[in-house]
């Protein structure tokens, strides 16, 4: 049929073909006619004369070759689609002689247009490497350059090439590394696990232990850590002790994962808490708990390899899944494997308080009728009571209770765990020995019964009656026992010989006479062994004062531990994990380094991949109400990127809805911000550099050099605040890399010991400037080598000053927010130009220096410890309705204080307040400064809590002005008015005032306005408000909108300024009292 | 990663084999049959079994094995997660995933697993890029395909692959454009004797049929999400969106799928709509038990419970029932002990009860263990969280859909009563 001229009866003969090759058939003896097919027009004809081709072609090469032509053929067709088909089956043939054709096509594929035919190359690349190991380098050649793909079709192919290949070219990854963080959420799932996996070994090499504290303070009670070197170990742990700061890469990866957490794909799931297991901080590993629990209500096989999981994250992170525990609670259809493994957990999770409930769930379970599962809960029982004290004794009378149990099996698993139990405290319950005395005669169990002798064997002084009765009954039956009954009869013969020799000697001969004959050798053996020892000959017999020693002696407890315990050697989720052995190919997961290499490798040169870099992130962070204010980059950028991912879709859309009005506004601010040039040459290129290339950049830049450099060292402040607004909307891109700057700024600076840091900075930034890309990197690697360690310690000591926690934000102290903004600013300028080495970091900085500062805890109060606090006005990372206070601890002691820490929380109903990281130590005279956040509930009540040194508390408050309970707004000016009209009658509060001296100015007002309230300036169609000379006779209107912490009101505030230095106030706010309030502040700010 | 599927069936029988790589023999399965062996119930083979030279990696569904052959790591969830797709795919495909439909479709079988994994790792999985591949059989294009000679397999190659939205096909086209979803809750809890709840907690899914034209891009916003504490999308779902508003912002894949699963957080009280009043009793030396029975409805908000099926796995020592329901029928099976009684609707007037005899074993002491009683039900329009759809929208496309929701609760895998009685003299 297959030389027939129809399609259909060639379809027909193909699919019976097809159908015998499903059943294993072999189908080889009709290769010669199929591949004759190969050809064929017919699609489907074609796709199953390749599944043929494919499955064949291996057993009968030369045939095979026939093909090869209709392949490169197919690798030149114009359509994608056919290309990469050919491509596939082409490296799917298992034909030694067609390597070099494939090597060809895979390097050719490499460079495709179309990112699917590339796709198809990087699975070729593992395929090609099985046939033939020997490619290897030019392959890896190609993975290098297919690595560097900036589409996620390609991404998690690449990396499965990558580890089938070269697992351990790990230099492969530094470049790509953020692309890949960065891609990953778009990537298809099954790319995401590999790409999870193999980033989670990176991270490994490449960053610092995040718990390296914790770590060294368990490990340094066990043993000197740095026994041997002393004065080299001290200091290294001085240096560890130094509050760590995560890179900002490792932070990367951690933010970028975390929403696959919420993937259909329990293999994305179990992947992203395995990173989370092995490289997040301690305290962040529990977000995973909530996602793993969800997979236990998937696939019973999903089940049983999450239980596995569960189960050694259970013992070094109880604290993780505490909270779920009710979630492992078996239930009566779960196969055995999997109640095991619950019953696992549950055990590892018991503590003091929640062992009553557990105990009570494991007494219900052995009534259970699946009779392993009863005999894994009662080890479990065992483990329990051995693991905490204070339950022993009900769990030992729980266990005697079962003693009478009419199942056997569990009378014989009990009477295992007692025997384990009573080790550990003997004295106090010869009863229970007793009691066990007695079952021998009805425990058939072998296990059980030897137990029960060996317990009365080493006790027997404890049961001095009844031992010997045993004895005399079991040497009765000894022929029938079974080798482990055996054995311990022997054994308590001895004990018993020598500690009441009168009663049992001839007993103890008889059984040893008895198992001389025994068939066991072993039993054979122990008995020839005992009776030379024990029973006293003419010949001396050295050792015979020594068994009463030997036989007798103390034994340590058994410790029962979980199966689990060292698991976690293994990467989890790892196919190795699960068995518990290598399996092959698994790729170790490497220890934390002592220091961590390099950061700079991972630095992007080229420039467009860093817009594409960005563009995601930024995509994926944007809290909705900017998406707007940025939508004007991101148009731009939307330009440069060659495909669009599909988190943009989103921002597309929405782009295309406010595209009029945006462009409007857009252009209206950048002609407003040309007018303003003539105050600071700065802004030109805060809206600039967005747009202009480099090239045009770079002259415009020397130029305002200097007069930069006044201005931050003048510090005048104006020009800044002038260019707020613009700045807010350009922040977007900006700000995440300025923060990076500012952060190597930090680096240099310190390596110049100057010492102020804004003029520091600026310097070095002159320095630094004229300086191309190579050479800056050239120079910080100059550095690296040297001494490793330095540029990272100077580095975290910057960043104390400077960011204090880079996911928290930067420089909440007053006076320094001046260099750091004008060191943000000034990257800023430079931003596009210079290599945007670190990842934007996740805040917006404030926009406004003019943070004020108040007094938590006077010095004197505080006995030397000075508080202060500020409103940090970013939003608090960690949950958008807390209000974000910058704490700033000084220290005017002699001595140093010990962990700083909130305690005790005094809250009005509602509010919440997440505290700080405790601060273990701060040396006198330093100053540190941490952030936490507090949900005020939209009131001005204070928060009261307790703020503890090591030595004493002191009860503080915070109190927040009504103005910095809301964040910044950012929207129209025609949605401004829409808003504004809704919020009429009741919610609107008008007041006449006259402007104070200083209020002359619209800057002044902006200012003002936006220092007394955390609300953003609401840019206006016309300029006129920006001009400094306003047109006679129309009157000036400033607009602000921000929102409350907690229920996200609007606030709206309008200042209306009259040509007599008369205005009016007006405040839109549901919530009265709030506007009210504000108004008051508001007028207050303005009349002075 | 994969490099071999195999096929068997209940009775231990390989009836299809997939290789992705070079061959593996079949032998390889007598490890898995030993395993099976060894296990008392289908569902305690363990899903990973290593041998000297591979891991097997299987699951079970639909009384099918799919067993894998991997030889390298490679983490196992990846593995069981495919397989688990592969049958989800199958009977998208045919309805139903048996033996006999593998069977008779077993070049389509053949043609999808080629396209599902390339050199084991997997390719395409999305359901609508494998239907524009490989059309479903159809009985009319069965007919259709013998007439004509036409195939199967599609004629034009699949876009859909290299769009940004590889969920979706492209070029669909309805006349009547529809978008239905189904709110699907489910209670798991276990109550104890005394009909204390222990554990109860709701999982829910929203399954969605969405046959609209074009590409629309749907909002779905809730009255009340709040409730929901723990949520995993489909990929087309905006995550962003979804943390900053609550909203589900997606661009539907064409057909049935799976929208969002979530957990309703175990702060609000689970509210369990039935209850279970039982009297068993065994005597100590008689071969006579007492078994006793009733259900009632309890806070439906007045929606009825339909479906009840109540089943107990009654102690080993039971030979036979002798019972009496007020409604529905029972089945007792003498050699599992499986006690299932179908109840069907219940009337809160007339409540339904089973009443009757056990007859144990002669001479065996009392059975002390007891038995649970698990319940299915279904309860129709009512979500037992309280979750309400607040609004769908469509934008991006002209045409007005119609829009439906639907909301059931039903009990969960298993909900059960567990008994702990006391003994009696």
């Amino acid at each position: 049929m297959l030389d027939s001229n129809k399609d259909s009866l060639k379809l027909e003969a193909m699919k019976r073909i097809v159908a015998m090759m499903a059943r294993g058939k072999n189908a080889s003896d009709l290769f010669p006619a199929v591949v004759k097919n190969v050809a064929c027009k017919n699609i489907e004809v074609k796709k199953l004369v390749y599944v043929y081709l494919v499955r064949y072609a291996e057993e009968q090469q030369d045939l095979a070759l026939l093909s090869i032509s209709t392949f490169q053929r197919g690798l030149k067709d114009p359509n994608q689609l056919i290309r990469a088909s050919a491509l596939r089956v082409l490296s799917s043939i298992r034909v030694t002689i067609i390597i070099p054709i494939m090597m060809l096509a895979i390097k050719d594929a490499a460079s495709d247009m179309s990112p699917y035919v590339r796709k198809t190359a990087a699975h070729a690349i593992p395929k090609l490497y099985s046939l033939d190991p020997e490619q290897k380098e030019p392959l890896i050649e190609v993975i290098e350059k297919l690595l560097a793909d900036k589409t996620t079709l390609v991404a998690g192919s690449v990396v499965m090439a990558f580890e089938g290949v070269c697992p351990e070219r790990i230099d492969l990854i530094h470049k790509n590394y953020r692309k890949l963080c960065n891609l990953l959420i778009d990537v298809e799932e099954w790319g995401q696990v590999v790409i999870i996996n193999m980033l989670t070994r990176y991270a490994r090499t490449q960053f610092l232990n995040p718990n390296a504290n914790e770590v060294l303070l368990e490990e340094g009670e066990e043993k000197e850590f740095y026994g041997s070197d002393e004065e080299e170990g001290k200091e290294e742990k001085v240096e560890k002790k130094k509050p760590y700061v995560m890179d900002p890469d490792h932070r990367l990866l951690l933010r970028n994962t975390k929403p696959l957490l919420q993937s259909r794909n329990a293999a994305v799931v179990m992947a992203v808490a395995q990173l989370y297991f092995h490289l997040a901080p301690k305290a962040e590993v529990g977000v995973t708990a909530k996602a793993l629990v969800r997979l236990l209500r998937s696939h019973s096989e999903v089940q049983f390899v999450v239980l596995q999981n569960v189960a050694t994250m259970s013992i070094k992170r109880k604290g993780m899944f505490e909270t779920y525990l009710k979630s492992f609670y078996i239930r009566s259809t779960d196969p055995t494997q999997i109640k095991v493994l619950k019953l696992e957990v549950l055990t590892n999770l018991a503590t003091e308080t929640s062992i009553s409930i557990i105990l009570r769930e494991f007494q219900t379970y052995i009534k259970s009728m699946d009779k392993d599962f009863v005999a894994a809960t009662i080890q479990a029982i065992g483990r329990c009571a051995t693991n905490i004290g204070e339950v022993r004794d009900t769990c030992l009378n729980g266990l005697v209770q079962l003693l009478s149990n009419r199942d056997e099996l569990v009378v014989a698993e009990s009477v295992v765990v007692i025997k384990k139990l009573l080790q550990m405290q003997p004295e106090q319950h010869s009863d229970i020995i007793k009691h066990m005395a007695k079952l021998i005669e009805n425990i058939q169990v072998p296990m059980a019964r030897a137990s029960i002798l060996w317990l009365i064997g080493e006790y027997c002084e404890h049961v001095p009656k009844i031992a010997p009765d045993v004895l005399r009954k079991m040497a009765k039956s000894f022929t029938s026992e079974e080798d482990i009954v055996k054995l311990q009869i022997l054994n308590l013969a001895a004990k018993l010989y020598l500690t009441n020799s009168k009663q049992t000697k001839l007993l103890t001969q008889y059984v040893l006479n008895l198992a001389k004959y025994d068939q066991n050798y072993d039993i054979r053996d122990r008995a020839r062994f005992i009776r030379q020892l024990i029973v006293p000959t003419d010949k001396g017999g050295a050792l015979s004062k020594y068994a009463k020693k030997l036989f007798l002696a103390l034994k340590p407890a058994p410790i029962l531990e979980s199966p689990f315990k060292d698991r976690d050697h293994f990467q989890l989720g790892s196919l190795s994990h699960l068995l518990n052995v290598k399996a092959g190919g698994y790729q170790e997961l490497p220890d934390w380094p002592e220091t961590a290499p390099d950061p700079s490798v991972r630095n992007v040169e080229v420039m467009d991949a860093v817009e594409t870099v960005l563009d995601p992130v930024l995509a994926f962070r944007q809290v909705p109400e900017w998406t707007k204010s940025s939508s004007r980059e991101k148009r731009k950028e939307k330009k440069k990127v060659e495909k669009p991912f599909y988190s943009d879709s989103e921002d597309e859309s929405r782009l295309t809805e406010s595209a009029d009005s945006d462009s409007n506004t857009g252009s209206g601010s950048e002609s407003s911000s040309a007018t303003e040039e003539s105050d600071s040459g700065s802004k030109s290129e805060d809206s600039g550099g967005e747009s202009e290339s480099e090239q045009q950049e770079k002259p415009n830049r020397k130029a305002d050099k200097s007069s930069r450099a006044q201005r931050v060292t003048q510090e005048t402040g104006d020009s800044e605040r002038s260019s707020g607004e613009e700045r807010r909307t350009a922040k977007k891109t900006t700000e995440p890399r300025s923060e990076s700057e500012s952060e190597e700024e930090g680096k240099e600076s310190s390596s110049e010991s100057s010492e102020s840091e804004s003029e520091s900075e600026t310097e070095s930034k002159e320095e630094s400037e004229p300086d191309t890309e190579a050479k800056r990197n050239a120079k910080k690697k100059a550095i690296t080598p040297r001494a490793p360690d330095k540029p990272r310690e100077e580095k975290q000591e910057v960043s104390l000053l400077d960011l204090d926690d880079f996911d928290l934000n930067p420089s909440p102290r007053v006076n320094p927010v001046n260099s750091f903004m004008s060191s943000s600013l000034v990257a800023d300028l430079e931003g596009l130009s210079l290599t945007h080495s670190a990842l934007p970091p996740p805040t917006i900085s404030p926009t406004f220096s003019s943070l004020k500062t108040y007094e938590l805890l006077h010095r004197l109060t505080g006995e030397g410890l000075a508080v202060g606090y500020c409103f940090g006005r970013q939003p608090f990372v960690r949950d958008p309705h807390m209000v974000t206070v910058q704490i700033q601890f000084t220290n005017h002691m002699d001595t140093e204080a010990r962990n700083l820490r909130v305690r005790e929380p005094r809250l009005q109903s509602g509010m919440r307040i997440k505290e700080f990281p405790e601060i273990e130590v701060l040396p006198p005279g330093e100053t540190v400064t941490t952030v936490m956040g507090i949900d005020f509930c939209d009131s001005t009540q204070a928060a009261n809590f307790q703020l503890c040194t090591h030595t004493r508390k002191f009860c503080v408050s915070i109190q927040p002005p009504v103005g910095e309970l809301m964040a910044p707004v950012f929207m129209l000016e025609n949605e401004f008015k829409k808003e504004q009209g809704q919020l009429m009658g009741m919610n609107e509060i008008k007041e006449t005032l006259v402007l104070g001296e200083a209020c002359q100015s619209d800057y002044a007002i902006v200012q003002r306005v936006t220092a007394a309230a955390n609300v953003g300036q609401v840019p206006c169609g016309s300029d006129q408000e920006y001009s400094s000379t306003p047109p006679p006779c129309s009157p000036l209107v400033s607009r602000f909108a921000g929102k409350t912490m907690t229920s996200n009101s609007l606030v709206l505030v309008t200042v209306i300024t009259k040509r007599d230095r008369t205005a009016q106030l007006t405040v839109n706010c549901e919530k009265m009292v709030i506007g009210t309030m504000l108004v008051k502040d508001i007028l207050h700010a303005l009349s002075q | 990663m994969i490099h071999s599927l195999f096929l068997v069936n209940s009775s231990g029988d390989i009836f299809l084999e997939k290789h992705w790589k070079s061959v593996v023999s079949r032998s390889v399965c007598d490890y898995f049959f030993e395993a099976q062996e060894r296990a008392s119930e289908p569902e305690n083979v363990p899903p990973v079994i290593p041998t000297p030279h591979h891991y097997l990696i299987s699951v079970l569904r639909h009384r099918i094995y799919f067993v894998a052959v991997i030889q390298s790591e490679v983490p196992p969830l990846f593995v069981i997660e495919f397989l688990h797709r592969v049958v989800d795919t199958f009977q998208d495909y045919f309805g139903v995933c048996t033996e006999a439909a593998i069977k008779d479709n077993v070049v389509v079988v053949y043609e999808l697993l080629e396209e599902m994994l390339d050199n084991g790792f997997p390719l395409a999985t999305e359901s609508n890029i494998l239907k524009e591949l490989i059309k479903p059989p159809t009985i009319l294009r069965t007919v259709v395909n013998t007439i004509t000679g036409s195939t199967n397999v599609g004629e034009q190659l699949p876009t859909g692959q290299l769009s940004v939205v590889p969920w979706r096909r492209t070029g669909v086209k309805y006349t009547n454009n529809e978008a239905y979803f189904d709110v699907v809750e489910e209670i798991d809890a276990i109550i104890d004797k005394s009909g204390s709840t222990i554990t109860a907690e709701i999982q829910g899914v929203i399954d969605a049929c969405v046959k609209l034209s074009g590409m629309p891009d749907l909002t779905l916003s809730f009255m009340n999400p709040r409730l929901l504490d723990d949520v995993s999308f489909h990929p087309c779902v905006r995550f962003k969106r979804w943390e900053a508003e609550r909203i589900l912002s997606f661009i539907p894949p064409d057909g049935n799928f799976r929208l969002l699963s979530y957990h309703v957080s175990s702060q609000n009280l689970v509210a369990i709509p039935v209850y279970v009043k039982h009297n068993i009793t065994f005597r100590e030396g008689s071969s006579q038990g007492r078994f006793e029975l009733t259900l009632g409805p309890k806070q439906t908000m007045g929606k009825a419970v339909e479906s009840v099926l109540v089943s107990s796995q009654l102690p080993r020592g039971v030979l036979n029932v002798n019972l009496n329901p007020s409604q529905g029928t029972y089945t007792f099976d003498p050699v599992t002990k499986l006690l299932s009684w179908d109840v069907g609707k219940i009337n809160p007037q007339k409540l339904p009860s089973l009443k009757g005899s056990m007859s144990l074993q002669a001479g065996a002491s009392k059975p002390d263990e007891n038995p649970t009683i698990n319940i299915q039900f279904k309860i129709q329009q009512m979500a037992i969280s309280g979750l309400k759809v607040n609004r769908l929208d469509m934008y991006g496309e002209k045409y007005k859909p119609f829009k439906g929701i639907k909301y059931m609760t039903k009990a969960g895998k298993v909900p059960e009563g567990r008994r702990d009685e006391a003994a009696l003299p």
